[in-house]
C-alpha cells in the first residue's frame, strides 16, 4: 500500500471513529416502542454512555433515525420526508416488530416494515424490545460504522444540498 | 382600520411536544390562536377491524397496544366486557390482584404524564425522578407478568398465573416509600412560580363544557364533577377499598396537575389496602372450564386437560349472542368496551371507547383565544396517548 | 324506567326494549332520533347529559344494514342507557352533534369507518384515514388486510413529482 492509501485509510478510520461515538438520534417515537426508547434515554439505561443521548427535535442536526413504533400509511410520507431532510451521513434503526415487519398488525393501514420506505441499517425485533435491545442496536450500529470503507458516504455534506 | 392577517402554522405530526403523532393546524393572529384543528389518524392500525378476525383470547393482546402507558388497565376493561358477556364470576383473590395491578399502572401512567408534561413546560429535573419510580413499578410488574410494557397478564376469567412470593414484599416497599416521592415532586412544582404562571388559568374548561364534550377522567374531575367509574359503577371489588376522588375547582391546567398528583396518592392507598387484604384462593375462575385453560401440571398429567387446553388456545370459546358495554376508569378517563357477540368464537364487533379521543376533541375549545405557547401546556394537560386515539 | 318513559312519550318511535346482563337498550326509529335525544337530555326525570359513546355496526346481510348505538350516562342519577337505531345502506341519519358537542368527532369516525352519512353535520370528513382512502374498513365486506396489502408501499413526496 502506498503512503497516500495508508493515509487515506487512517483518515477514514479517524472519521469513522468520530462518527460512531456521536450518533445523535432524531426523536421519532411513533407508538408503544417510543416509551421504551424514552426509558433507554433516561437514568437507568442511560444511552449517553454511547454518545447518543442528544435527541434532536430537528432532523437537520441528527445522524440517526430510530423508528420506534408502527408506521402507518398516513404517516409514511412524513417519515420519508424527515429521512430526506437528515443530512448525510445518516443511519436508521428499526426498533420493534412493527418497524421491522409490521408486527402483529397485518391490516389495511399499516406499512409492513419501514424498510419498504427507507433503507434500514439495524433491526431490533421485539414487541417492544427491552431498552437493552436499543443499546445493543446502537452498539451494533457503531460496529458497522467503524468498518465503513472510504467513499461509501460523503465526507462533507451541506444541509441545503440535494441529499440534505 | 388595520386589517389583521392570520398566519397558519403546522404543529406535528412529528413534534416532540405532541406526545406522539398528533398534528395541529393553528391559525394565529400574532401570538393569539384564532382557530385550531387537530388532525389525527397517523397511528391508525385498525385494531377494531383486526379484532373481528381473532378469537376472544387472542384479541386481548391487541388491547395492550391501545393505551400503552397502562396496558393492564386495558386488559382489565376488555376482560370485564367478555366476562360480562359470558356471565362468569371471578374469585376475590384475582379481583384484588387486578385492582392492585391496575392501580400500579395508573401510578406509572401518571408518573409518565407528570414527567413529560413538566419536560414540555421546561422543568426537566422531574423527568429523572419520575422515571426512577416508574422503572421501579415496571420492574415490579415485570416480576409478576414477565413483560415490561405489554404484559397481557389479566386474562379472561382471572389472571394468567399467580404472583410469585417476592412480589408482595416489593409492592409493600414501594408503597411505603412512594408518598415521600410525591412530596418530592410537589416541592419541585406545586409552589414553583414559573410552573404556576405557565399553568394557572390556562385552557380552562367549565363543568358544563366538559359534559358537553363528553370529557371524562382527571380533566373532568379538575372541573369539579365527581364522576369516576370506580365509584359510580364499581367493578372488580372497588367497593371494598377506601379511597377518595380528588376534585379541582377551576378546571385549568394547574388543577389537572393537582388532581393527578392527588390521584397518585389515592392509588397508592388502594394498592396498600389490596396488598394487605389480599385473600387466598384461586387466581382464576374455577367454574368456567371452557374459558379458563387448565393448569400446566394437569396438562402434563391428564389427556383430557391437554385437549381442553388445546381447544381453548386454538378455538377459544363461544359466548352467547348479545351485546354488552363494560367500562373502567383508566388513567385517562372512562375506557369502555362495547362488544357484540353473534355466538361464534370471534367478536362480531368490538368498539372501544377511547377516553383520549373524546377528550382531545375538546382541545380547540381549550386553546382558542390563548397564546401559542400555551398549546403545549393544554395538550399535556389532557394526557393523550395516540395509540388509543387512533386505534 | 327510562325505557318505559320513552315508550310513553314516543309510543310510535320506540320499537324494542331489551334487557341483557343488566343493561337496557332501547331501539328507536331513525327518523325521530333527534327529538328522542333532546328529550333524554333535557327531561328532568332522566337527565342523560353525558354522551359516552357512539358506535356504528355493520350487520352485513341484514336489512337495514347498519346499526348505530348511543351510550348515555346521567351524572345526576348515575345510570346508563343505550339507544339503538338502524340505518339502511345509502340512507342517512340526523346528526346529534349540536345536542352533544362530543358527537362531532364520533360521528366523523363512524362516517370514516362505515360510510354512514350524518345530515347537517358541521364537518363530515374523514378523521382517521387519509382523504384518498377508498372504502370503509369496518364494513364486513372490506378485507382486514386491505385491498393492496401485498404490494410494496410507494411513497412519493410532493417535491419529487
Ligand atoms: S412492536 Fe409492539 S410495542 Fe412496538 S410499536 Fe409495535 S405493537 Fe407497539
Amino acid at each position: 500500500m502506498g503512503v497516500e492509501a495508508t493515509a487515506a485509510a487512517s483518515l477514514q478510520e479517524v472519521i469513522n471513529w468520530a462518527r460512531k461515538n456521536s450518533v445523535w438520534p432524531v426523536t421519532f417515537g411513533l407508538a408503544c416502542c417510543a416509551l421504551e426508547m424514552m426509558v433507554a434515554s433516561s437514568s437507568t439505561y442511560d444511552i449517553a454512555r454511547f454518545g447518543a443521548e442528544v435527541f434532536r427535535p430537528s432532523p437537520r442536526q441528527a445522524d440517526l433515525m430510530i423508528v420506534a413504533g408502527t408506521v402507518t400509511r398516513k404517516m409514511a410520507p412524513m417519515l420519508k420526508r424527515i429521512y430526506e431532510q437528515m443530512p448525510e451521513p445518516k443511519w436508521v434503526i428499526a426498533y420493534g416488530a412493527c418497524a421491522c415487519s409490521g408486527g402483529i398488525f397485518q391490516t389495511y393501514n399499516v406499512v409492513q416494515g419501514v424498510d419498504q420506505i427507507i433503507p434500514v441499517d439495524v433491526y431490533v425485533p421485539g414487541c417492544p424490545p427491552r431498552p437493552e435491545g436499543l443499546l445493543k442496536g446502537i452498539i451494533t450500529l457503531q460496529e458497522k460504522i467503524a468498518v465503513e470503507p472510504a467513499g461509501q458516504r460523503n465526507l462533507v455534506s451541506l444541509p441545503w444540498g440535494n441529499n440534505g | 382600520m388595520t386589517e389583521s392577517r392570520y398566519m397558519t402554522i403546522n404543529m406535528g405530526p412529528q413534534h416532540p411536544a405532541t406526545h406522539g403523532v398528533l398534528r395541529l393546524l393553528l391559525e394565529l393572529d400574532g401570538e393569539i390562536i384564532v382557530k385550531a384543528e387537530p388532525h389525527i389518524g397517523y397511528l391508525h392500525r385498525g385494531i377494531e377491524k383486526l379484532s373481528e378476525s381473532m378469537t376472544y383470547p387472542q384479541a386481548l393482546t391487541l388491547t395492550d397496544r391501545l393505551d400503552y402507558t397502562s396496558a393492564l388497565s386495558n386488559n382489565l376493561a376488555y376482560c370485564l366486557a367478555v366476562e360480562k358477556l359470558l356471565d362468569i364470576k371471578i374469585p376475590k383473590r384475582a379481583q384484588y390482584l387486578r385492582v392492585l395491578m391496575a392501580e400500579l399502572q395508573r401510578i406509572s401512567a401518571h408518573l409518565l404524564w407528570v414527567a413529560t408534561h413538566a419536560l414540555d413546560l421546561g422543568a426537566m429535573t422531574l423527568l429523572f425522578y419520575a422515571f426512577r419510580e416508574r422503572e421501579t413499578i415496571t420492574e415490579i410488574l415485570e416480576l409478576a407478568t414477565g413483560a415490561r410494557l405489554t404484559p397481557s397478564f389479566i386474562r379472561i376469567g382471572g389472571l394468567a398465573s399467580d404472583i410469585p412470593d417476592t412480589f408482595l414484599p416489593r409492592v409493600k416497599a414501594f408503597v411505603d416509600d412512594f408518598p415521600k416521592r410525591v412530596d418530592d415532586y410537589e416541592t419541585l412544582l406545586t409552589e414553583n412560580i414559573i410552573w404556576k404562571k405557565r399553568t394557572t388559568n390556562i385552557a380552562s374548561m367549565s363543568a358544563e363544557e366538559c359534559i358537553q364534550y363528553g370529557i371524562t377522567g382527571p380533566v373532568l374531575r379538575a372541573s369539579g364533577i365527581s364522576y369516576d367509574v370506580r365509584k359510580a359503577y364499581p367493578y372488580s371489588s372497588y367497593e371494598d377499598f377506601d379511597f377518595e376522588i380528588p376534585l379541582g375547582i377551576h378546571g385549568d391546567v394547574y388543577d389537572r396537575y393537582l388532581v393527578r398528583l392527588k390521584e397518585m396518592r389515592q392509588s397508592n392507598r388502594i394498592v396498600q389496602q389490596a396488598a394487605e387484604k389480599l385473600p387466598n384462593g384461586p387466581f382464576a375462575a374455577v367454574d368456567a372450564p371452557l374459558v379458563v385453560p387448565p393448569s400446566k401440571e394437569s396438562v402434563g398429567r391428564d389427556i383430557a386437560a391437554l385437549i381442553r387446553h388445546f381447544k381453548i388456545m386454538e378455538e377459544g370459546f363461544r359466548p352467547p349472542c348479545g351485546e354488552v358495554y363494560a367500562s373502567i376508569e383508566s388513567s385517562k378517563g372512562e375506557l369502555g368496551f362495547y362488544l357484540i357477540s353473534d355466538g361464534t368464537n370471534k367478536p362480531f364487533r368490538m368498539r372501544i371507547r377511547p377516553p383520549s379521543f373524546i377528550n382531545l376533541a375538546a382541545l380547540p375549545k381549550m386553546i382558542v383565544g390563548q397564546m401559542v405557547a400555551d398549546v403545549v401546556a393544554a395538550i399535556g394537560s389532557i394526557d393523550i396517548v395516540l395509540g388509543e386515539i387512533d386505534r | 324506567m327510562a325505557g318505559n318513559l320513552l315508550k310513553e312519550t314516543f309510543p310510535d318511535a320506540v320499537q324494542k326494549i331489551e334487557d341483557f346482563r343488566g343493561e337496557t337498550s332501547v331501539t328507536v326509529d331513525a327518523g325521530k332520533i333527534r327529538e328522542i335525544m333532546a328529550f333524554l337530555k333535557e327531561s328532568e326525570k332522566l337527565c342523560y347529559d353525558l354522551l359516552l359513546d357512539l358506535a356504528g355496526v355493520d350487520f352485513n346481510d341484514c336489512t337495514p344494514r347498519f346499526m348505530i348505538a348511543y351510550m348515555l350516562h346521567s351524572t345526576k342519577f348515575n345510570n346508563k342507557l343505550r339507544i339503538k337505531t338502524t340505518v339502511a345502506e345509502g340512507a342517512s341519519l340526523d346528526t346529534v352533534s349540536d345536542i352533544w358537542l362530543a358527537a362531532n368527532w364520533m360521528e366523523r369516525e363512524v362516517f370514516d369507518m362505515l360510510g354512514i352519512i350524518f345530515n347537517k353535520h358541521p364537518n363530515l370528513i374523514r378523521i382517521l384515514l387519509t382523504d384518498d382512502f377508498v372504502g370503509h374498513p369496518l364494513r364486513k365486506d372490506f378485507p382486514v388486510k386491505g385491498r393492496d396489502f401485498d404490494k410494496p408501499v410507494q411513497v412519493c413526496l410532493e417535491e419529487e413529482q
